[in-house]
């Protein structure tokens, strides 16, 4: 029996809190600035890509003396000369990207109309890896982090503007997914990201402070000094967070740049459109 | 020790006498809290920190309100043994995970636990 229950929540199907009209991504997006600016009045919008440490003097002061000696700059280079290789075949990444690195990381994610897909970077990187015969990076850590944080370094200062087109009915479908994903219930815990990173955001979860909402895309892939302390070198993607925050909930977590997550992500970067890219950071 | 009269060395070896002696009786209820307690703290079972504030807990959360005073908050205990049991029964959006609902803890685990935080 209570598998059986597990099995209902694994599937993500109560949704409890999920608003139950549709709104559009503007909608969405001057809500929830409209909502964190009544609740923090002396927040800046643009520093919410701070994350928790736009909230707390002291988190903050631990967190400028780590960015004081960036622990990442070497994964950076390896991203870097990754950036310089050729394929066996001969061709280049730029084959994939176009051959201004500056002018990648902000053109994702967005909607493929022929595909009816979101695309994302590390799924694309992973995509023009195989269509090249290459063996494929891993998905979520290790060289696919290092080389998707050099690309995002490069467009740092760019201003994020994810396009859902209004007039595309399964762009929009794609979209809904992922707001319905971000503000459903799950888990044997029974909790949804909106829990932690809207309605809760600002308090403590044990020693936790839960980051807002807005701002969580602008700086991935992140370092992390729980991941480096795991037994990795710390540095993460987008959807090993949102693996991590899944399974702390007692849920599944999905593919790495399969539907669920992509469409999450559709959603979750378009929240942070109007702010700027400032990646990779640290996080503790 | 040194100074204490040799009437009060009696007294104190009767005393644990006593209390050696009554160890295995020591209440029922108070093995049931201190379980509670366990479970409550275990960040694999209850991890009741993680939300709440409770005397004795570091580094506790603030999303849920201090777990203090609960006789006077919970005068009927079932009411707080439900609320453990499912809290979004009385509150459909709460963060509070439904703890016998979902099958978090177990029934005899949520008997303690509802003793343990009864007693604070
Ligand atoms: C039980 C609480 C909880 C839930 C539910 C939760 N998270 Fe988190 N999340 C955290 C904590 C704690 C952190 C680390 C502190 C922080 O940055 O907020 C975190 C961090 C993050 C970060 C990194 C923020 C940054 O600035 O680098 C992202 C992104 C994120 N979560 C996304 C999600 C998504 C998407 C979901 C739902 C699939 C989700 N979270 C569900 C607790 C939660
Ligand atoms: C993820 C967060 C979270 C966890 C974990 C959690 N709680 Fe709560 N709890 C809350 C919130 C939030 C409330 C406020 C009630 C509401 O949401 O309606 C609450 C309320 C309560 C109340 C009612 C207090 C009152 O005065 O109304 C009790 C009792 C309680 N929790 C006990 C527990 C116990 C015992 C545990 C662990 C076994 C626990 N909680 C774990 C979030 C949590």
């Amino acid at each position: 029996m209570k598998k059986n229950i597990f099995a209902i929540l694994a599937s993500g199907s109560l949704l409890s809190i999920t608003p139950a009209f549709a709104t559009t991504q503007a909608e969405d997006i001057a809500a929830l600035k409209a909502y964190f600016a009544e609740r923090w009045p002396n927040v800046k919008d643009g520093d919410m890509s701070n994350g928790a440490y736009s909230l707390s003097e002291d988190k903050r002061i631990n967190w400028e003396s780590m960015r004081d000696f960036p622990p990442y700059e070497d994964h950076l280079a390896i991203g870097e000369e990754i950036w310089n290789t050729s394929f066996k075949n001969g061709n280049t990444w730029a084959s994939c990207f176009g051959d201004d690195p500056s002018k990648i990381r902000n053109r994702f994610p967005h909607w493929n109309a022929r595909d009816k897909k979101v695309e994302t970077l590390e799924g694309n990187i992973i995509q023009c890896q195989k269509a090249n015969g290459e063996e494929p990076f891993k998905a979520k850590k290790g060289k696919i982090a290092y080389f998707s944080a050099w690309l995002a370094s490069q467009a740092n200062g760019q201003t994020i503007n994810v396009v859902v087109p209004q007039d595309d009915p399964d762009a929009v479908a794609a979209y809904e997914a992922g707001r319905q994903f971000f503000y459903a219930k799950r888990g044997q815990l029974n909790l949804s990201c909106a829990d932690c990173h809207v309605y809760q955001s600002g308090y403590y979860a044990r020693g936790n402070l839960l980051s807002p909402v807005r701002g969580h895309t602008t700086h991935f892939p992140v370092w992390r000094g729980k991941w480096a302390r795991s037994g990795g070198d710390g540095f993460g993607t987008l959807h090993r967070r949102y693996g991590g925050c899944n399974s702390q909930v007692r849920a599944k977590s999905f593919k790495a740049h399969g539907k669920e997550y992509s469409n999450l992500e559709y959603f979750h970067a378009s929240m942070s459109n109007g702010m700027t890219i400032n990646a990779p950071d640290y996080r503790e | 020790m040194k100074f204490q009269s040799k009437s009060s060395v009696v007294a104190l070896a009767v005393i644990a006498a006593i209390s050696t002696v009554n160890v295995p009786l020591a209440s029922a209820d108070e093995a049931l809290i201190a379980k509670g307690k366990e479970v409550s703290f275990d960040r694999k079972k209850g991890n009741c920190l993680t939300c709440h504030q409770i005397p004795g807990g570091t580094l506790t959360g603030n999303i849920g309100p201090p777990l203090i005073a609960m006789k006077a908050r919970y005068p009927d205990k079932a009411q707080l043994r439900a609320d453990i049991w499912d809290m979004t029964k009385r509150s459909p959006d709460t963060m509070m995970p439904p703890f016998g609902k979902y099958g978090v803890l177990t029934e005899s685990e949520i008997d303690a636990v509802t003793e343990y935080i009864h007693s604070l």
